[in-house]
């Protein structure tokens, strides 16, 4: 792939010369998105117009304290949900539905307990008709890419929280889509482990270029991996805030400048938002 | 090291022998005590056999062929009722899961109809259909449908919404979106229905057949009451027995243990 861009190249453009190889990931509108849930106990505002450019190839995070419409926000962009008002478009194409050209990780990592590792992974090209004989190469290629290699025959409940979420990954990644929108996925893991994957995710994203949309609310974590950080309100949410970090790749969590970026970072949160819901901490 | 080993093999060994133990010498007692009261002579031969007598007929029984023929009979109807279930309540409890009016409607019917034990079918059945092959099978289906209905139906409601969106999201519809997620999903919830279903159609079953004339297990019971035989009733109620636990131990047993194993539900 001569199309690689090196890690120092990275920092600085923000993505203009990314989008012309055949990989890759694709620009993200946001128009106007906005949700209402109709409940029984009245409407539920979740979101109020969000408006967000992505580009192909960048790393979001969306920064924000629980309940003000992120997950929302991201399974508009899957198409699992409808919007209430605007319109997504993926690329040149509005978003209509469910595509495999965005993929939507979960906290929960999601994987399918009646399956083992192997077939977790192959589930997307199954559906795509891919043949049992190139499932089974890809499978591996990408148990490989999340270092599970010898884990094809284990089941769900014999991996770890980490391990649940590098099969995730690797199923997610199995069907080569070119936005990976990550709902919390680390959320619930361990520092030391959270730390692992946010290295391995990093190194994942500058080899596939593919654009990633991440959601958490702990600001170390966005500030961590992200290009951009979008700062939600409570809910409803809308983007109140927006961060550029210029901090060269790879990152580290303990990196000084990391830290202070993120400090920095939560005092203006604090103010602005007066909500301390948010995580300083990594976990 | 020699500590240890002392410590832990016997343990093991005793843990998982002493049940069988304790279970050898309770058959035991029973059989022992069982043969007293038939020689103690409270009760005449013909109403109160011995252990003796009651296997001297299961061995006469299977060696005329006439136990092995009613149990061809009685396991086919059973195959076939819960063949014609298994299809029926599967589609039925998928349909009813998915779909909010379906549930309203045909769903709280089948919930009334589960109250009514299958056996009341019986006369209903012998109306309409005679006293048939149709009209025992028949019985068996009312035993066995509902209850792989509601096992299903329960299965799909209780799956998380997040295997659907993970599916969906990754490009599965209609026909593989059930048959690859929604069923598997629904599959511990299924097997309970299952196992419902055939302790059901196993009684009603059985009590059907007390009135038919044609060969068969329950026909079996009722002809040794006929012919005052208390020993054949009692061969054949073991016999039963035994069918009941084969088919529990040898089907039911490994499939579910092999569903929680995969799905880690034994901690
Ligand atoms: N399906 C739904 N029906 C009704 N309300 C919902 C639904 N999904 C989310 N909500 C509500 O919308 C708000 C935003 O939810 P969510 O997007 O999950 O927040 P976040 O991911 O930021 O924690 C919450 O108040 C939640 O209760
Ligand atoms: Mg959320």
């Amino acid at each position: 792939m001569s199309h690689q861009v090196t890690l120092s190249e990275t920092r600085n453009e923000s993505g203009s010369d990314r989008g012309t190889g055949s990989f890759g990931g694709i620009s993200l509108q946001i128009e106007n998105v906005s949700k209402v849930f109709a409940g029984r106990a009245g409407n539920v505002e979740a979101l109020r117009p969000v408006n967000l450019n992505v580009e192909a190839g960048e790393f979001v995070t969306l920064l924000g304290p629980s309940g003000c419409g992120k997950s929302t926000l991201l399974s508009i962009i899957a198409g699992l949900e409808t919007a209430t008002t605007g319109s997504v478009m993926a690329d040149t194409r509005k978003v209509q539905g469910p595509g495999t050209d965005r993929v939507l990780l979960f906290q929960e990592a999601a994987l399918f307990p009646w399956l083992d590792v192997q077939h977790n992974i192959e589930f997307g090209l199954r559906q795509l008709g891919t043949p049992a004989g190139e499932r089974r190469a890809l499978a591996r290629r990408f148990l490989e890419m999340v270092h599970l290699q010898g884990f094809e025959r284990s089941y769900v409940h014999q991996l770890s929280g980490g391990m649940r979420q590098r099969v995730a990954i690797a199923r997610a990644l199995a069907i080569n889509p070119a936005v990976l929108l990550m709902d919390e996925p680390f959320g619930a893991l361990d520092a030391l482990t959270r730390d692992r994957l946010h290295a391995e995710l990093e190194s994942i994203w500058s080899s596939t270029r593919k654009t990633v949309l991440f959601v958490t609310h702990n600001v170390r974590e966005a500030v961590a991996l992200g290009d951009r950080v979008l700062v939600f309100s409570p809910r409803p949410g809308r983007i109140v805030r927006e961060f550029r970090i210029n901090l060269p790749r790879p990152r580290s969590l303990e990196d000084h400048s990391l830290v202070d970026e993120s400090a920095e970072i939560l005092t203006v949160l604090r103010d602005a938002i007066g909500n301390d819901e948010l995580e300083a901490e990594n976990g | 090291m020699a500590k240890a080993i002392d410590i832990f093999t016997p343990r093991v060994s005793r843990a998982s022998l002493t049940p069988w133990l304790r279970r050898i010498l309770f058959y035991a007692a029973l059989f022992i005590l069982w043969q007293v009261i038939a020689l103690s002579g409270i009760w005449p031969d013909y109403l109160f056999p011995g252990p003796f007598a009651v296997l001297s007929a299961i061995i006469a029984g299977f060696g005329s062929g006439l136990y092995l023929q009613a149990i061809g009979v009685s396991l086919s109807r059973l195959a076939i009722g819960y063949g014609i279930s298994l299809v029926v309540g599967l589609v039925l409890g998928l349909l009813i899961g998915r779909n909010r009016i379906l549930e309203e409607t045909v769903g709280s019917l089948i919930l009334g109809l589960q109250a009514l034990p299958s056996v009341c079918w019986l006369p209903l059945a012998i109306l309409w259909l005679g006293l048939s092959e149709q009209a025992i099978i028949f019985v068996v289906i009312m035993g066995a449908l509902f209850s792989i209905t509601l096992g299903v139906d329960a299965g799909v409601k209780n799956t998380n919404p997040i295997y659907l969106k993970a599916a969906r999201n990754m490009g599965a519809r209609n026909v593989a979106l059930y048959a690859q997620v929604i069923l598997p999903a629904a599959l511990p919830a299924i097997i309970n229905g299952l196992k419902q279903g055939w302790t059901f159609a196993w009684r009603s079953l059985m009590a059907g057949e007390l009135i038919f004339f044609t060969l068969s297990l329950g026909n079996l019971l009722q002809t040794g009451r006929d012919l005052n035989d208390a020993s054949q009733v009692m061969s054949v109620m073991v016999v039963i027995i035994i069918i009941g636990v084969a088919i529990d131990v040898l089907i039911f047993g490994p499939i579910e243990r092999s569903v929680r194993e995969r799905w880690g539900l034994n901690r």
